[in-house]
């Protein structure tokens, strides 16, 4: 468990030691959003049909924007050798890596969608169902995400690499976050769909890490 | 299981297969065509546009059919370290890609007549699309590394990691279209299909299998000459340092 | 000759029906040809450098 702790606490650490990384990933988040407008067009009530969607794929976008560098900085000096052959198992340090991600920059990113949503116009009663669904979504993105940042290390283009093996499983990230924001603003209950994200979740929760951690093992092998 | 680990042994058996896999293959397939494009009635609601289901259907067959053997491949290649299911499992990944967008472009050119339009963003379409974009993933990440056997492995792990997450995908994707698809567009339910429609179906099935068998042992031999390439390369290069072979990409 | 043209036109559908067989076929073979090409190159490739590694039989030739 220190050891769990220790992984966390060390990219906390990096994160706050340089903040510019977890700044980039907002400030491309919101950059993002606000180039819909000026591809759309201004109508209020396109952008606010449109809004959660926008948010939910730009959310996305962000949060692999900042995958490649999750194990990145290991690998090159080396760390990442000692964090496989340490006595703790590798996939609670790497569960530990994807609360840190997660920490970093799902968090920020869930901080700053009411904003976004309130600059696209998104009806009120769908806010509070967006923060539930980016709170229950964003996690597993950062699971799945770990796998394939583990997968491509090593590759020689891995950057181009990533979205490809990432994106189609996140699919049913954005279908469920989606639908329970527009069953909110429909009048519709959320429960279910908020239950399935959070099925996805309790998915990923023990297998992401087992996948990750077997591909870790294959790229210090 | 290591039985087949030898390659000489496996190019044997392999020798030995591919003329009953080829030929099966050159029979139904002809037989198949046969009975699709002349000895097979017209549907009565979709006339002759029916003919294209006997080439869709089996090709999203292949499809699923490759992908499940690519993910029990890949599990062999993982758990039990055998050589051979690292090749099997390069080689059979493009086919199964060409086979799932062969099944896209006939859905394709069937949907026109049939919805108006060449795309819809119908369940089973778009289960099939995600599926293309994870055997793209996994050629990609296989030939992404220097080190083959590296690549076989991570793409192993992402084969597996895929057909955890394909039912997933299917089951979010129907939910999604539930939400979203006009009640108008019906996709033909058949809960009785006509024999006479049934043989040719099945006909063009059995060739497509057989001719996967056939293209993969064809594809298995060669990926098994190009690893004895590589080791002759490293130990010519570690016997004289010779001038860089060019042509090592595979 | 009626009847052909008739069966070609496929009830109204041949536009949809013959691409659909066209590209089964250009799949089919095209598969079979990128196979036996690079089966091919391969062979000749190891012909090659078998022949450049005097000293060293088929039969102790490691795989």
């Amino acid at each position: 468990m220190t050891a769990f702790t220790a992984v966390i606490a060390r990219d906390l650490r990096l994160a706050w030691r340089a903040p510019a990384d977890s700044a980039t990933v907002i400030a491309f988040f919101v950059l993002a959003v606000v180039l819909f407008p000026f591809g759309v067009g201004p109508e209020p009530q396109i952008l606010a049909r449109i809004a959660v969607g926008i948010i939910w794929v730009t959310a996305l976008l962000a949060c692999l924007l900042s995958l490649e560098r999750l194990f990145q900085l290991e690998a090159e000096d080396g760390s990442l050798e000692l964090i496989v052959l340490s006595p703790a198992p590798l996939e609670l340090l790497v569960f530990g890596k994807c609360v840190a991600h997660w920490l970093t920059t799902g968090l920020p990113l869930i901080a700053v969608s009411p904003l976004l949503a309130l600059l696209l116009n998104l009806h009120v009663d769908g806010y509070a169902a967006l923060l539930l669904a980016l709170a229950l979504g964003t996690p597993t993105l950062s699971l799945i995400g770990a796998i394939g940042a583990g997968l491509t290390l090593g590759t020689r283009r891995g950057g181009a690499l990533l979205p490809l093996l990432v994106l189609p499983l996140y699919i049913p990230v954005l279908i469920f976050g989606v639908a329970a924001v527009e069953a909110a603003v429909a009048g519709l209950p959320t429960r279910p769909h908020l239950l399935l994200l959070g099925g996805l979740l309790a998915l990923g929760l023990p297998l992401a890490p087992i996948a990750t951690a077997s591909a870790l093992r294959q790229a210090t092998a | 299981m290591h039985r087949f680990a030898n390659p000489a042994r496996f190019l044997r058996l392999g020798a030995a297969i591919m003329p009953w896999s080829t030929g099966v293959a050159v029979l139904s397939l002809a037989a198949g065509l046969y009975f699709a494009l002349f000895a097979s009635p017209a549907d009565y609601q979709q006339g002759e546009s029916v003919r294209i289901m006997y080439v869709h259907v089996p090709a999203a067959w292949m499809a699923l059919f490759i992908y499940t053997s690519l993910a029990a491949t890949s599990a062999i290649a993982l758990v039990w370290k055998h050589p051979l299911a690292d090749l099997a499992a390069k080689a059979m990944a493009p086919v199964g890609a060409a086979f799932t967008a062969l099944c896209l472009v006939t859905g394709s050119l069937w949907g026109q007549p049939m919805w108006g339009t060449w795309w819809v963003w119908d369940a089973r379409l778009t289960s099939v699309l995600v599926l293309f974009f994870l055997y793209l993933g996994h050629i990609a990440l296989n030939n992404a590394f220097d080190d083959p056997t590296r690549g076989a492995r991570a793409a192993a792990v992402l084969a597996i990691v895929g057909v955890v997450n394909v039912p997933i995908i299917k089951f979010s994707v129907d939910w999604w279209n539930t939400l979203h698809q006009p009640a108008s567009i019906t996709r033909l339910a058949a809960p009785a299909i006509d024999p006479a429609m049934l043989r040719p179906l099945l006909l063009m099935a059995i060739g497509f299998t057989a001719y996967f068998v056939s293209i993969l042992l064809l594809r298995i031999r060669t990926e098994i000459l190009a690893r004895k390439l590589r080791t002759l390369r490293y130990m010519q290069g570690a016997e004289a340092p010779a001038p860089a072979v060019a042509g090592e990409r595979i | 000759m009626r009847n052909l043209a008739e069966y070609f036109a496929m009830g109204g559908y041949a536009v949809y029906v013959w691409p659909s067989y066209a590209a089964a076929v250009a799949v089919l073979i095209g598969v079979l040809i990128a196979s036996l090409r690079s089966l091919r190159a391969r062979s000749a490739e190891l012909e090659a450098i078998e022949g450049s590694l005097p000293h060293r039989s088929r039969e102790e030739r490691p795989t």
